[in-house]
């Protein structure tokens, strides 16, 4: 273990191509990961490419009718107002990825930064933090998120706090348990005496040693804050319409369900193959540079 | 044993103390009083003001708190205005079909997922341990309410086999309305289930006194059931007591799409109604159940393990 951080702090620079090259072959022997890496490339490249791919503006209302079943014009069939359901589940995952990005974002620094101030800083602060984050994480999910809805309202902003507050504790102590780990190395007590100060020893010695298992957790997530956004925007919670989500476009069908099962059964499709292919290449990624990650989960 | 018995029962104590008073921050955290909230817009400055002193708002933070802790321990957790009932008795008259729900999924689960996860570390490497690896990851990563709704739309709406709304009359009419909720929100942990056994039988199987009996000459069926799966499921305990987060949230989706009227469904409808004392009371109870859930896991572990006693 530390002669592993010791390497990786001191010749991260130097060896990088090669090491990287090195990864992809291992991943490319990973079938799953593979098949993972595909389906992420997929929906990312749709979701950014959306408004050039859609054969048809998501607003727009087919002469065709509605709650009609798939034809060559309308491969995933029209919704109740007799809008292009492919066209929207496009633009649907640039909702999904655009607050994946933003709530990751926000909950990777604030994670990081209090994981760092728990892990190096004085024994009673450290407590005290753990405490609060094990108070946050008492809610259940999506109950703490629908409290958060009743106070703020519904919209994707709302999301993106909710899930930035809940996935925070579990970043903050990943975070201040690598930093323990290694505040007591000789190169941290080298560098003290040479005279470095705390803020430069965290930013140039800790950080670096403890941000890559972090973005591989965070990588892992993706499915989950894309389930959150889709569930609650399922309850009419979340993204509100005429903004097209995977999770709003499932609510439509689902009120029209026994009128046709079209839009249902296209709705789920995106939101399966996203969580199935960011899952397959997170645990491809895992295995390969971190199998100390393995959580029991 | 007491020593890490009230360690642990503090921590839960200091954990729900804070969890709620954070709770009771963030509504104050928000802009707009609370009492205007519940009057909503039409309300006139008098009724505001009453409403204010009526629930304490005219008092320091402090105090507030305290007195939002002394309603709590007594057991009310306010007043609905909508339906003119106190908010515990709407909650706990709720409560039982969300436990029924939860407790059957984790059970077919237990039941499917242990066995498999069994098989799959004793026959290790070969095809089925490789397609239940793969299976149960799937499961783990599909949403739940994907799963509802596909369930749904096949079995109650297209095959009309099962049927798909409320919880049923009689025995047989509950256990039919059950079907498909439990389903749903059981599925992904027999994923959970099946993986976290696999790796911790792998575990065990390979320790000394597995090798011992097996030296003696022990049937390896009896190895298996006797020796090494009572040791191999108890991570699975732990499981089940984190879970039981995951199983609360899974038990809003699965009782909007089936619309059974347990806690989840009733927290979407108060939301729903920015109905703010019923969503704060379900919030509350679910936090509780959690809570309980996560301590009792790691009491029954520190008695099956006495080393785990000492992690805390």
């Amino acid at each position: 273990m530390r002669g592993a951080t010791h390497t990786r702090a001191i010749g991260a620079g130097r060896h990088r191509p090669h090491a990287l090259m090195q990864h992809w072959r291992r991943l490319r022997r990973d079938q799953l990961g593979v098949f993972g890496l595909v389906l992420v490339v997929l929906m990312v490249g749709s979701a950014i490419l959306a408004p050039w791919i859609v054969p048809y503006d998501h607003t727009e209302l087919m002469t065709g009718g509605r709650l009609a079943a798939p034809t060559w014009d309308h491969p995933l069939g029209t919704d109740q107002l007799g809008r292009d359901v492919f066209s929207r589940l496009v633009m649907g995952g640039r909702v999904a990825l655009q607050v994946a990005l933003a709530a990751l974002t926000a909950a990777l620094s604030a994670g990081l930064v209090l994981g760092l101030i728990a892990g190096f800083g004085p024994r009673w602060l450290d407590s005290g933090m753990l405490l609060v984050l094990d108070a946050v994480r008492a809610f259940p999910v999506v109950i703490f998120a629908l409290a958060v809805v009743t106070l703020l309202g519904p919209s994707l902003w709302t999301i993106v706090l909710v899930v930035a507050i809940t996935s925070v504790p579990i970043y903050a102590r990943i975070v201040r348990t690598q930093t323990q780990s290694l505040r007591n190395n000789e190169f941290i007590q080298a560098e003290r005496a040479l005279g470095a100060g705390t803020p430069r020893i965290l930013a140039i010695h800790i950080m670096p040693n403890v941000i890559g298992p972090l973005l591989i957790l965070a990588s892992m997530d993706v499915p989950l804050v894309i389930t959150m956004e889709a569930g609650l925007s399922f309850l009419g919670m979340g993204v509100q319409p005429p903004t097209p989500s995977w999770g709003t476009i499932l609510n439509d069908g689902f009120n029209h369900i026994s009128n046709s099962p079209w839009p249902v059964i296209a709705g789920g499709i995106p939101i399966i193959l996203t969580t199935l292919g960011f899952t397959f290449l997170g645990e491809a990624l895992r295995d390969i540079f971190d199998p100390k990650l393995r959580k029991d989960v | 044993m007491w020593f890490f018995l009230a360690r642990r029962l503090g921590l839960a104590a200091a954990i729900v103390v804070l969890a709620v008073t954070l709770l009771y921050l963030m509504i104050h955290a928000v802009p707009g009083d609370p009492a205007s909230i519940i009057l909503g817009p039409r309300a006139t400055p008098e009724l505001k003001a009453a409403l204010r002193a009526e629930m304490g708002l005219d008092q320091p933070l402090p105090l507030q708190i305290a007195g939002f802790f002394w309603d709590l321990l007594h057991g009310d957790l306010g007043y609905d205005v909508f339906s003119d009932r106190p908010v515990s008795q709407i909650v706990f008259e709720r409560l039982p079909h969300t436990i029924t729900l939860i407790l059957t999924s984790i059970a077919w689960a237990a039941v499917i997922g242990i066995p498999l996860g069994c098989y799959s570390a004793i026959r290790r490497n070969t095809l089925i341990d490789k397609i239940t690896g793969v299976l149960s990851v799937s499961t783990i990563a599909i949403p739940s309410f994907v799963m509802a709704l596909y369930a749904l739309l096949l079995f109650a709406v297209t095959l009309n086999w099962l049927p798909a709304i409320g919880v049923g009359e009689g025995f047989l009419g509950r256990l039919t309305h059950l079907v498909l909720p439990a389903f749903a929100v059981g599925i992904s942990w027999v994923g959970y289930m099946a993986r976290i056994v696999r790796a911790s039988m792998l575990e065990v199987l390979g320790e000394n006194h597995v090798r011992m009996v097996r030296a003696f000459g022990m049937p390896e069926r009896r190895i298996i059931t006797h020796y090494a799966l009572p040791i191999a499921i108890m991570p699975t305990v732990t499981l089940i007591g984190v879970g039981m987060a995951h199983l609360l949230s899974a038990a809003v989706f699965a009782e909007t799409v089936f619309a059974r009227p347990g806690v989840g469904s009733l927290i979407v409808d108060a939301v729903d109604a920015r109905n703010y004392p019923v969503v704060m009371g379900c919030v509350l109870v679910t936090t509780g159940l959690f809570v309980i859930a996560t301590t009792l896991a790691d009491i029954i572990n520190g008695l099956l393990d006495p080393r785990t006693r000492e992690s805390l």
